[in-house]
């Protein structure tokens, strides 16, 4: 019942030839089984790319595998199987000493921020350097520009106790990039934070990500953080990469249930629950089809129901449906009723194919 | 009170503030390393030796499930080994530093323990070495609780220390015993008592002034 599917986007073999700063090959993470409980599968088989300088976005549900994905790529975790390239060097193969080297490129943010409750915004923003080595002048001089970034220059010795959850993760930010790293970890960064905090807090990232050229690998359970900044973005489900893809391919044509469940709340894929009440899978005479319309990109825009109805003569009632942006592309789902009729039907659907539109029959209604 | 017994009484309390402070200071020398490793040798942990954690909690243990006036008697050999004698209130402050030190371990192991492990993540992260992770995360981050077991910890030598005079160590307990309790003199022992309490409620109130002062997870207006 789909419509046509073209996936612009690179397929889950990762294949495609690109400059990826980290890249997972053929990873499994198997945690030993404990007296009680099976051995458990994080992650099954994983080969995903995130190229230089931009923003990869992963989502899924708690236990899917996420958190012990972002993991891999600064060593806190290793794989059972597979390598985990950051720029070049297989972080999995690397010794304990080694591996402290590269996790100074490798800036991370975290949930719950992680901040020292004993040291000051800059306290906390100075300890990777204090960690890596560096004279306090060095650090003072690294330090404050970035406080200056993240917008908390005049907070700078206060104790986190004293910051709202939006400064805090600011510090965590902050902290994150005093080493200059090569790529950021965002580790839910902004799920203990209220709506209008996280659009703040991703603004802050895109920001980083484009005058700083810093490529950001993230985890979310959020589409809206996906929608929010991401390039490119990995649906996880079961320990596996179920689809992957631009942000916008998949945000208009996903093909994945977990995806398509993602999206429900977003981009108007949610059924009005009139509508979806009253849904039968057979045509019911004298009733309504209902029909699915995706408008993508310039297609958004374009008068294309009252064109219907005009040159086909059919009465188009329109049941639900939003009209937005992804990844700054118009998009827009329109959920509309036609005549049960399989003539109707068949005109209806060769007129939105002619134009391009994606198109899928939901069901029918009395 | 003649002037000879206010002297005594003076002199037993400079005894017990010289035994406690030197077996707090030596106890705690010795035992927050030794908490410090307890809590985080544990397989699975950030300095891992899980032998050597085993073997250390049980000594610990040990010692601690020991009844002070026992092991006052028991150590006898080594207090004279490492004192050089063993009666008198140098002598005692070797048993009361055995007693103190697995005790302030345990207090600092407790403390340390409750430090949020996302800490810990994050600076291994950074690419903390776990000695760095210890004195610039555990440590400065448990020090409220640990401030806060010192207290507990002095309060209870003070009490311990009224054991010592068995062997001679003097101190306000000793005093309290010998003249209040032997030569029933009341009035001793009722300024001994009141000077102990003064000294556990000076020693608590400090205590908590100092752990506040370290905590800053405690907004301020």
């Amino acid at each position: 019942m789909n419509a046509p599917v073209i996936n612009a986007g690179a397929g889950p073999s990762g294949t495609t030839p690109v400059d990826a700063l980290v890249r997972f090959q053929g990873v499994t993470k198997t945690y030993p089984a404990r007296r009680g409980s099976a051995a458990v599968e994080a992650l099954a088989g994983i080969d995903l790319a995130v190229p230089r300088g931009s923003i990869l976005g992963v989502i899924g549900r708690s236990g899917a595998g996420k958190s012990t994905l972002i993991r891999l790529v600064n060593g806190l975790e290793r794989p059972t199987h597979g390598s985990v390239f950051v720029d070049g060097v297989d972080v999995a193969a690397l010794a304990e000493a080694e591996l402290r080297e590269v996790r100074r490129s490798i800036g991370m943010i975290f949930q719950h921020f992680n901040l020292l409750s004993s040291r000051t915004v800059y306290g906390n923003a100075a300890l990777p350097l204090e960690i890596a080595g560096l004279r306090p002048a060095e650090i003072r001089a690294r330090v404050e520009p970035l406080l200056d970034l993240v917008g908390l220059a005049d907070k700078r010795d206060r104790y986190p106790a004293e910051l709202s959850g939006g400064q805090k993760q600011r510090v965590g930010i902050a902290r994150a990039l005093a080493t200059k790293p090569k790529v950021l970890l965002s580790d839910e960064a902004t799920s203990a934070l209220d709506p209008e905090t996280t659009r703040s807090i991703l603004d802050l990232l895109g920001t980083i990500n484009r005058e700083l050229g810093l490529t950001i690998l993230l985890i979310t359970h959020e589409m809206v953080v996906i929608r929010g900044i991401a390039h490119r973005v990995a649906v996880i489900d079961g320990g596996r990469i179920v689809e992957e893809g631009d942000v916008f391919d998949i945000f208009t044509r996903p093909q994945n249930a977990t995806t398509r469940s993602f999206l429900a709340d977003e981009t108007g894929r949610n059924l009005p629950a009139f509508v979806a009440g009253r849904l039968r899978p057979e045509p019911v005479a004298g009733g309504q089809t209902v029909l699915r319309i995706v408008f993508r990109g310039p297609f958004a825009t374009h008068p294309v129901l009252s064109q219907l109805s005009r040159a086909l003569g059919i009465d188009v009632n329109i049941l639900g449906g939003a009209v937005d942006a992804i990844a700054g592309r118009p998009f827009g789902a329109l959920v509309v009723g036609i005549p049960s009729e399989a003539a109707v039907l068949a005109r209806t659907l060769s007129f939105l194919a002619e134009r391009g539109l994606d198109r899928e029959v939901i069901g029918h209604v009395a | 009170m003649s002037p000879d017994i206010l002297r005594l009484i003076a002199q037993s309390t400079a005894d017990t503030l010289y035994m406690v402070a030197v077996a707090t200071l030596l106890g705690t020398l010795v035992g927050l390393p030794l908490g410090v490793f307890l809590a985080t040798s544990r397989k699975g942990e950030l300095l891992a030796a899980a032998w050597a954690n085993a073997a250390l909690g049980l000594l610990v243990n040990a010692t601690r499930s020991t009844p002070f006036i026992i092991l006052v008697v028991a150590i006898i050999p080594f207090t004279r080994l490492v004192a050089g004698t063993s009666i008198g209130t140098t002598a005692a402050i070797v048993p009361l530093t055995v007693a103190a030190t697995p005790f302030i371990a345990r207090l600092v192991e407790a403390a340390v323990r409750e430090v949020d492990q996302g800490l810990v993540e994050a600076a291994r992260a950074m690419g903390a070495t776990p000695i760095q992770i210890v004195a610039k995360v555990l440590i400065p981050e448990a020090l409220p609780g640990i401030v806060l077991g010192l207290t507990l910890a002095v309060v209870s030598l003070i009490g311990f220390s009224a054991i010592v005079g068995v062997v001679g160590g003097g101190g306000l307990g000793d005093l309290g015993i010998r003249y209040g309790y032997q030569r029933f003199m009341p009035d001793v022992m009722a300024t001994v008592v009141v000077v102990l309490i003064v000294l556990v409620q000076g020693v608590q109130s400090l205590g908590d002034r100092l752990a506040r002062r370290v905590n800053k997870r405690l907004r301020r207006a």
